[in-house]
């Protein structure tokens, strides 16, 4: 089985949605879009208060090349652009729009075929459109498509591990949208100048594997020069961590502070995929998004499209609410997913998952002192000392946390997850990254 | 509907291993040289080993409360300390004395230096290089098995050149020596359990164990006696995996051994005592650090550049 070093087995806990078919979501009447939503820089408004916009309506845009831009995922009319917290806790502009009855959809009539479309007119289309890496790293896929020059990307990888416990959109794309999955990998591989592309799917998805499989051998004559190929991987987290299924798919390790150009690959997320797909060939915008809703403290655990801009409490209302001993409601999976303090946080590009855990299950623990076990070590994918890191950490000695390698850290989670002593690993390792990327910036 | 929403930085599921687990599952693992012992050397070993866990118990918890520190004794790790204590001293040990060693474990060697997790020499053997230090004769007076007729250990009667018992009544435990030790098949029995459950892991018993087989093979000494008598199982199985005062590192724990196979063939082949597993433990935990800061893993994306 192909693997990587390391890492830990989870239970998957997916059960309760992977046989569900992903449902539209209700149209929301109302939409908070934050003007933030990618890794990199944050957009400037293109709308102002009382503007009329519809479906799909470019609303935010910017100069700077590590961005995507953002559009209206309702027609109606904006109320206002107000500062509200991200999952994160920072402030960040956002465009509220209510919408009208009368309901202008995204023209999806326009058919591209990527014969026709250089590499260029590829990246620029998947810019327009707002695409951003769906796993949940919010990366803009543009930016991803453009390898740098000396570099000769040779695979692209698409990453169908969803290695994180309860989430199951990206199986439910595999079964239920491989077509525009394979379509999107074509697009991506044609971009970038790949040969090769590789579906890399976790063993304990072999439905999934079935039907790429299907789809692959129906579709033979449209394949063209491209070689594909399915990766199938040990169930195992983090296996859709990038340089780890770099490591388990080719064996090739992405060095300390590179990219995956630098190994000849690219990875795009299922998820990201569709997106693109549904880019190329309609040019359409990213205005909606598959998200898992499940967890202990939802009722009735769902798969759902989900515009951009959708509050959490709407979301969760039409999966029959919460229970009533929830008491901890996650964007993202349990591992590496982040905790919203209020309801009315909107979904976003990023929301893969919404996960509500029941007393329980949310546990918050107290932390004990480290007995230096070792269990920290022998589940770091990336083969740091946890434990050395966050004890300088703790010290505020920033150097010697820096010494230890703080700045490979994935933040994937192992380490706090296997720590008998509870201690919370990772909420160190994110102080000390940000102290010294403050300390780099005031150098500057 | 008010939602009082937690928040806390992922992951947000934790491994049901807790330490307070892990010590539970050690002090079970132990039961077995207990019961070995007091099979062996009847109600008085029964007696010491509750004493000695009473007492680093009780002395955990007042050094705790006048360290104005959280109480920790339900952690289970000041029993664990005060069962291994007992099970390496002799068993007609007068309980004072005990209780002295008892004081040194938890509060010279744990406490003092900050407790759980902060101690380096191994507060059970600590305790009880400080009682042979200073009680000298007390933590030498040795009897047989069931009889309890006054006796020597066999490493020494192997020292002094006299008949010692067979390859049987070593591995079964039916000769003298400090409670626990004495019988290494119930010490294999508790180990494996804590490998079952993957509480321990090989390279510092391996090595340790491999090491005194190879080395006294190679001096010329009778290889499977000197792995079967003196402290070595226990020592090996229980103390050199202790994960406060060995490395932390797969390879540390390596070395870790292989220095106290070392170290403990040279006391018993070349130095004064008959026995020096305690002090070989003792000495390689000065070198965890050293250890720890040089053997450092192979970091992803590092191999070559």
């Amino acid at each position: 089985m192909k693997n990587f070093a390391r890492g830990i087995k989870l239970a998957h806990k997916k059960i309760s949605t992977q046989e569900k078919h992903i449902a539209e979501a209700l149209v929301p009447s109302r939409v908070i879009i934050p003007l933030q939503q990618n890794l990199g820089c944050p957009a400037e408004p293109l709308v102002k208060a009382g503007d009329e916009v519809y479906e799909g309506q470019k609303i935010g845009d910017s100069s700077k090349f590590i961005f995507a831009p953002i559009h209206a995922s309702i027609s109606g009319k904006v109320t206002k652009i107000e500062w509200i917290p991200n999952v994160c806790g920072f402030d960040v502009p956002s465009v509220v729009i209510e919408g009208n009855t009368e309901h202008r959809t995204q023209n999806t009539e326009h058919s591209n075929s990527l014969e026709s479309l250089t590499p260029d007119e590829i990246r620029k289309i998947v810019r327009e459109a707002g695409v951003v890496g769906l796993g949940g790293a919010t990366f803009p896929t543009h930016v991803k498509l453009t390898p740098p020059k000396d570099k000769t990307i040779e695979y692209v990888i698409i990453n169908g591990c969803e290695c994180e416990p309860f989430i199951t959109i990206d199986h439910r794309l595999m079964l239920e949208r491989a077509e525009e999955i394979i379509f999107g990998a074509k697009a991506i591989a044609k971009a970038v100048g790949a040969s090769k592309i590789i579906f890399a799917i976790e063993k304990n998805k072999i439905d999934a594997v079935e039907k790429l499989k299907e789809v692959i051998r129906d579709w033979k004559l449209e394949i063209g020069n491209w070689k594909l190929e399915i990766s199938i991987l040990d169930t195992k987290y983090p296996q859709g961590g990038e340089k780890m299924l770099i490591k388990s798919v080719l064996n090739r390790e992405v060095p300390s502070g590179g990219l995956p150009s630098d190994v000849g690959v690219v990875v795009n997320n299922v998820g990201t995929a569709v997106a693109i797909s549904e880019a190329v060939k309609f040019k359409t915008s990213l205005i909606k998004r598959g998200v898992t809703v499940t967890g202990s403290g939802i009722k009735e655990p769902k798969n759902l499209y989900v515009r951009i801009g959708t509050t959490f409490a709407e979301v969760i209302e039409q999966c029959g609410g919460l229970t009533d001993d929830a008491s901890k409601v996650i964007m993202g999976g349990p591992m590496t997913g982040l905790p919203v303090a209020s309801l009315d946080m909107p979904v976003v590009k990023g929301t893969s998952c919404i996960l509500a855990l029941n007393k329980k299950d949310a546990k918050v623990y107290e932390e004990g002192n480290c007995i230096r076990c070792g269990r920290c070590i022998k589940s770091c994918p990336m083969g740091l000392m946890p434990n050395f890191i966050a004890a300088y950490a703790k010290h505020k000695d920033w150097d010697k946390a820096k010494e230890y390698n703080v700045s490979d850290c994935i933040e994937c989670g192992c380490c706090s997850y296997v720590c008998p002593s509870k201690i919370y690993l990772v909420q160190y390792f994110k102080v000390a990254k940000r102290e010294l990327q403050t300390r780099k910036a005031v150098c500057r | 509907m008010s939602l009082n929403l937690e928040i806390s930085v992922g992951p947000h599921i934790r491994d049901n291993l807790s330490t307070g687990n892990i010590m539970w599952w050690v002090i079970f693992a132990l039961l077995f040289p207990c019961a070995a012992a007091v099979y062996f050397f009847g109600l008085g070993a029964l007696i010491l080993i509750l004493f000695t866990t009473f007492m680093c118990v009780l002395f955990e918890a007042i050094f705790n409360l006048l360290a104005k520190k959280p109480v920790n004794i339900y952690d289970g790790s000041a029993a664990v300390t005060g069962i291994l204590l007992a099970l390496i001293l002799p068993p007609t040990l007068p309980l004072w004395i005990a209780a002295a060693g008892s004081f040194f474990a938890i509060v010279v060697t744990k406490g003092l230096f900050g407790g759980l997790g902060f101690n380096f020499f191994n507060p059970a053997l600590a305790g009880r290089a400080f009682l042979l230090a200073s009680w000298p004769v007390a933590m030498t007076t040795w009897v047989t098995p069931f009889t309890a007729v006054t006796t020597a250990t066999p490493l020494y009667l192997a020292k002094t050149g006299h008949m010692v018992p067979g390859y049987f009544d070593l591995f079964i435990g039916n000769r003298s020596g400090s409670l626990g030790e004495t019988s290494v098949l119930a010490i294999l029995i508790g180990a494996s359990i804590l490998f079952a459950k993957k509480i321990i892991d090989w390279p510092a018993p391996t090595a340790f164990i491999g090491t005194v087989f190879i080395l006294s093979y190679l001096l010329g000494h009778d290889p499977i006696f000197n792995v079967l008598s003196g402290g070595l199982i226990i020592g090996a199985f229980f103390m050199a995996t202790d994960y406060v005062t060995t490395p932390i590192t797969t390879s540390g724990r390596f070395i870790f051994g292989l220095g106290c196979g070392i170290i403990t063939v040279l006391i018993r082949f070349y130095g004064g005592y008959p026995e020096g597993v305690n002090y070989s433990i003792i000495f390689m935990n000065i070198f965890t650090p050293v250890l720890d800061r040089h053997l450092i893993p192979k970091f992803f994306g590092r191999a070559k550049a």
